[in-house]
């Protein structure tokens, strides 16, 4: 989930008629739940498809080291500044994994890195938005990583095995930042009146954002089909929101707060919360840009990878000097 | 063998604690800008072992105190003169290279003076001891390591590294000065006299530079005043600022 809008790199699903022989192989393995390897025979665009939403993943996972660095040096306490270093930590190898797992398919990181550093790959959009209080932090690992997790729990069902295995180690990370992050929002709903209005301020502020991650409503959704025929995608977009909203109103009633959105109701029929449509015009502008932080997120990206220039450049060569000297002893 | 003094002992722990503290601070600075991803595995893993340290160095700092204060009453409610962390580990990371050198050079210290602790007639520091230096071990390969691969990489990353030692040694001195609270840690068995430690130290260093093709720079000056607390430089406060934020403007919360 940190990827969304995935353009799936085909116009059409192709009925069985209209596959070669070999496409109809890899349907039926995939039909029949075999997971696909990196050396097994895939389409292009079933390649190309993957290579985009790992890539987007692992961009989200690096991009969103910023919104919480943002805060390492004013973690209130000792624990508090361990524990969300040690999170961090997680999410850049959760990043490093995601580009192994996309170099599988022959793309190299520094190529996905630089398409980036291009604007011609985006990460999560809820990396766009400002982290402004310390109950901010808290309500990233509940909603955030809570919502990342619905979406990847059933990610561990994918056709592809590599972001598959992946996808079972994350999860096992993912919940608990989002235990982590909810204890820590916890502290400041069940706080002093100045916390429980930062606890409010951050879930009324990051509470569409979040339910947006899962991407647009199905019927706007142009590109699921052939994900979906190919288990790249498992569920729907409005089935994973409509799970992770049902998951999490209880949890912020239970921490006696506003509910973000007046339109939050119990609906008895259909046995889940009915909702409001999040603002998809500013959904869309985050996508193409102009979300709060999208600017200088990019800008620090790229600014640590050109400063970064010389230190890898030298870590490179001294490699090699190592290299030739063994040679040459040899 | 002495009676420990309670005052020099607290003095001793908070120098322990401090450095650690203040260093943690400094690499956690880096999250997320450092120029290749496993680097930024690397320092959130540094940073998160310095804090970890922490809590262990200024939790014990705060029984011996006896005022019935946390690890982060300590942390995040004194201010800069009551720190005693040595200046090393205020400076700014300037570029990664000197965020590096930096490591290294406070990283051989540590791993020179755990291992004398390891014998320390005080058992809380020799156990703290032995838990921190398994992560010390590591983190002096590792910054060595990258000193060296610098070091002796291209022209540029050379110049840069053999800048930041020029700037960073004139406070390497201060971590080995004595005064009457290494005395009392001395006489007590807690701790060796710090002045003991440089040999060590010097032939590690050595060492490490030379691999590196870094000269060290000759009749360095010795820049002091942190581990006393006589006079820290300007960075501290600014640490301090943005470390202590919450807990001063919100005071007495839980969190």
């Amino acid at each position: 989930m940190y990827a969304q809008l995935i353009k799936t790199a085909r116009s059409g699903i192709k009925s069985r008629e209209e596959m070669s022989e070999q496409e109809r192989e890899f349907q039926d393995k995939i039909d029949n739940d075999i997971k696909i390897e990196p050396r097994d025979w895939m389409p292009d665009d079933y390649r190309r498809t993957l290579i985009r939403q790992m890539g987007q993943h692992a961009h989200s996972e690096v991009v969103g080291q910023l919104p919480e660095g943002n805060w390492i040096t004013r973690a209130p306490t000792l624990e508090r500044k361990a524990i969300l270093l040690a999170k961090v930590q997680d999410e850049a190898g959760h990043g490093l994994y995601l580009y192994s797992a996309a170099e599988t398919l022959g793309e190299s990181r520094d190529e996905l890195v630089r398409l980036l550093h291009e604007g011609r790959m985006k990460y999560s959009s809820i990396f766009n938005y400002p982290t402004l209080n310390w109950a901010d932090i808290g309500a990233v690992g509940w909603l955030v990583d809570g919502a990342a997790i619905v979406n990847q729990v059933a990610l561990q069902r994918t056709s592809y095995g590599p972001y598959s295995r992946a996808m079972v180690r994350i999860c096992k990370e993912e919940s608990f930042h989002a235990r982590q992050g909810y204890h820590a929002i916890m502290k400041m709903a069940f706080g002093s009146p100045e916390q429980k209005r930062q606890a409010q301020s951050a879930v009324d502020r990051l509470w569409f954002p979040a339910i947006m991650m899962f991407g647009p409503t199905d019927a706007d959704s142009t590109n699921s089909d052939q994900s979906m025929a190919w288990k790249i995608k498992v569920k729907s977009n409005d089935e994973l929101r409509q799970q992770f909203i049902d998951q999490t109103v209880p949890q912020i009633e239970y921490l006696g707060l506003d509910l973000p959105d007046p339109g939050i109701k119990w609906n008895e029929e259909r046995g889940h919360y009915d909702f409001s449509d999040p603002d998809w015009t500013e959904f869309f502008d985050v996508i193409k840009g102009n979300g709060p932080c999208n600017t200088d997120r990019l800008k620090d990206r790229v600014a640590a990878w050109d400063e970064g220039q010389w230190v890898r450049d030298g870590l490179m060569a001294h490699a090699e000097k190592k290299a030739a000297a063994k040679i040459a002893a040899e | 063998m002495a009676e420990v003094d309670q005052k020099a002992l607290l003095q001793f722990l908070l120098r322990m604690g401090d450095n650690t503290l203040v260093l943690g601070h400094r690499v956690s600075e880096w999250c997320g800008h450092s120029p290749i991803l496993e680097e930024d595995i690397a320092l959130a893993n540094t940073a998160l072992d310095l804090i970890g340290q922490t809590q262990l160095w200024l939790g014990y700092a705060a029984e011996v105190q006896g005022e019935g204060k946390s690890a982060d009453d300590l942390a995040f409610l004194r201010d800069a003169w009551d720190f005693r962390n040595v200046l090393l580990t205020e400076l700014p990371n300037g570029d990664f290279g000197q965020t590096m050198m930096r490591q290294f050079l406070f990283d051989a210290f540590q791993s020179v003076i755990l291992a004398r602790l390891l014998k320390s007639s005080d058992t809380t520091v020799s156990e703290i001891a032995a838990k921190a230096i398994k992560e010390v071990a590591y983190h002096v390969e590792r910054s060595a390591d990258t000193v060296v691969g610098l070091g002796d990489g291209t022209e540029e990353s050379h110049s840069r590294m053999q800048a930041a030692l020029d700037y960073l040694y004139p406070y390497v001195g201060e971590m080995f000065l004595s005064d009457d609270v290494d005395a009392a840690m001395a006489a007590a068995g807690v701790c060796p006299d710090p002045t003991t430690l440089r040999e060590e130290y010097d032939a590690l260093v050595s060492k490490v530079m030379a691999n590196a093709t870094l000269a060290i720079p000759a009749n360095a000056y010795t820049h002091k005043g942190g581990r006393t607390g006589y006079m820290h430089t300007e960075h501290l406060g600014h640490l301090l600022t943005s470390m202590q934020w919450l807990q001063r403007a919100y005071p007495g919360c839980e969190w």
